[in-house]
């Protein structure tokens, strides 16, 4: 009784929050805010944090908040005006941009690449599958695949591990492994990378999903574009250069050029300095140009 | 209620004795003051449960009535999509809570089969049999459990139970309705040990003492007298545990593995109603056919627990009144 008291009450309160506080953060808009705050993806809140942490080492002064929560809810607090930078691992979509503008007086989106991430298919260090292809993977996430043997491993069925669906991560696998198909209804949906790291080093049926950094006491599958193509394992190389075919770009979004402490924020990410930082947490930095 | 008696009985009682004039004066004034903000206290947290079921009821109202939300989903279509799918983000949403209501319902009754034997046991033991000092160390040890987090419960069912589970039922998924189900147990123990023990102990001495004299053994008295007397309680301390179990949420969303799958197995990862409240309201457009289907769910969720626990306080209260009335 208690807990659903606590929840609704909780829900209340963030309902309150995204609804009656729209112009209470300004958004870049005023120039040298000393505090701000960066939220969104799960996926990228590590390397959020690293940056902020480094950076506010070496600018003594700058107050940086970085939450995660998800790609979804972090270009949702940049609609509503309660973050000044939005991390997000998939591009914001043409609607939630059109959102942003008639919430935020017609700010228009920017977006800034920060970072090169490869998304790993994770399997248990004890799967004796080789490597796999697209198609097939879609198979198995939309439940058409089932065992697997029919991907050339053991026979045995298989386990499905996924993220919520307010995760780019997410967004990301259903566009460009699923083609927008529906997932099936037997992923087990974990809260975070990490959770479906976890899951996966103790199944050895178990396949899954996420960022290339969490890769830890599991197994990274090579992956074939189609049936035919050569299979590629995700690393520095193949992702900068396009062959691994599930990379993708880590992105910051603010609401209308970034200007005053936040430009510099967000400049010094993208420099030699703030890329520096990037295989640390082990994403991959932006290729050069 | 009692406030009400208080209030009425205490000036009767001062005037009775009649110190000081100012004295009284001051003292009635405090003592209003005083009786005031416990009042105002007690009603406010009876407004806020009334306010927070408004609240729910109003934004998932418009499922029922709004035809932009019938576009996409109508209250029939919340039970009978084909093949029960719960897919909220897609082309074409499928908002089908049978799978989820099935969900909340398998992890629940696992969890009172593992909790009620135990606990009724437990509370046997600390009411009838434990001398004094032992209670004195476990009735507390127990309640203790209460006060356990209950994300530090799910992590445990999450890390460690679930590997213990699925090496000793061989489950197909790892994270499943079985480990959840043992997870709330733990959390719902407390509960009903509690009002188990509250309600045998609530059986007059008066009973033992009249069985004894009659001749019956220790476990005959029990198993004919102090049980039957204190069955409803029992009852009671089980209904209160489901309340409690169903709307649990960390635990659930830690080792159930959340895949909305529509089926009785126990070795099947399962999707409950809190989990997918509290996965999905985080980033759903404030409006929209999901967010209103969430808030349907908070909602029903919502009267299921104030029922089941209304009903469950009414047998505890009924079974006391009794009881002391037979003890008179």
């Amino acid at each position: 009784m208690i807990k659903v008291h606590v929840l609704v009450g909780l829900v209340a309160l963030f309902v309150a929050c995204t609804r009656d506080n729209p112009q209470t953060t300004t958004t870049g808009a005023q120039a040298d805010k000393t505090s701000f705050t960066v939220k969104g993806s799960d996926t990228m809140v590590i390397l959020g944090q690293r940056w902020s942490e480094t950076y506010m080492k070496e600018h003594a002064g700058i107050t940086i908040q970085v939450t995660g929560g998800g790609s979804g809810t972090g270009i949702a607090a940049l609609i509503n005006g309660t973050t000044d930078i939005c991390e997000s691992s998939r591009p914001m979509e043409t609607k939630e941009k059109d959102d942003l503008k008639a919430k935020q007086k017609g700010a228009v989106a920017i977006e800034t690449k920060v970072a090169l991430d490869a998304l790993a298919v994770y399997v248990n260090e004890k799967n004796t599958i080789k490597e796999i292809a697209i198609p097939d993977l879609a198979k198995i996430y939309k439940g058409e695949i089932k065992n697997w043997k029919d991907v050339g491993g053991k026979d045995a069925p298989i386990v499905l591990y996924g993220r919520e669906n307010n995760s780019g991560t997410y967004a990301y696998f259903k566009e460009h492994v699923l083609e927008k198909k529906d997932f099936a209804a037997a992923v087990q949906t974990l809260a975070g990378t990490s959770a479906v790291v976890n899951a996966i080093k103790g199944d050895e049926k178990g396949i899954g999903y996420g960022g290339i950094a969490y890769l830890e006491g599991i197994r990274a599958l090579p992956v074939k574009k189609d049936a035919a193509a050569p299979a590629i394992a995700p690393s520095l190389a193949t992702a900068q250069d396009g062959t691994y075919p599930i990379s993708r770009f880590l992105y910051f979004y603010t609401a209308g050029e970034p200007t005053g402490n936040i430009k510099k924020f967000v400049d010094w990410v993208v420099s030699d300095a703030g890329q520096k930082i990037i295989a640390d947490v082990g994403y991959y930095p932006l290729p050069k140009k | 209620m009692t406030e009400m008696q208080s209030s009425e009985a205490l000036p009767l009682a001062t005037e009775d004795k009649a110190p000081k004039p100012s004295l009284v004066r001051t003292s009635r004034l405090g003592e209003r003051i005083a009786e005031g903000a416990v009042k105002f206290v007690a009603l406010t947290s009876i407004a806020a449960v009334l306010l927070i079921l408004v609240f729910v009821g109003k934004e998932a109202l418009p499922l029922l009535y709004s035809s932009e939300m019938h576009q996409e989903v109508t209250p029939g279509a919340l039970v009978s999509v084909p093949g029960h799918v719960w897919q909220p983000v897609s082309e074409t949403p499928k908002y089908d809570v049978l799978p989820l209501f099935v969900g909340s319902l398998k992890v629940t009754l696992v969890a009172l089969l593992f909790a009620v034997p135990l606990s009724v046991a437990a509370a046997i033991f600390v009411a009838e049999y434990a001398p004094k000092k032992v209670r004195e160390y476990i009735k507390p040890a127990i309640e203790l459990l209460a006060g356990v987090p209950s994300v530090v419960v799910g992590f445990f069912a999450l890390v460690v139970m679930a590997s213990w589970v699925q090496r000793a039922f061989g489950t197909e998924h790892r994270l499943n309705t079985l480990v959840a189900g043992i997870g709330l147990s733990f959390a719902i123990c407390p509960v009903v040990f509690t009002v188990a023990e509250d309600a045998l102990r609530a059986v007059p001495g008066s009973y033992r003492a009249a069985a004894m004299a009659l001749g019956s053994t220790p476990s005959t008295t029990l198993a004919r007298v102090i049980l039957p007397a204190a069955a409803p309680g029992i009852a009671a301390a089980i209904v209160l545990g489901f309340g409690r179990a169903v709307g649990e949420t960390m635990i659930v969303i830690l080792a159930t593995g959340n895949a909305a799958i529509l089926d009785g197995s126990l070795g099947h990862s399962t999707r409950t109603i809190t989990a997918t409240i509290a996965q999905e309201l985080g980033e759903v457009v404030v409006g929209s056919p999901h967010y209103r289907v969430l808030f349907a769910l908070g909602a029903i969720l919502f009267l299921i627990t104030f029922g089941v626990n209304f009903l469950g306080e009414r047998v505890v209260m009924r079974m006391r009144r009794k009881l002391a009335g037979a003890a008179k």
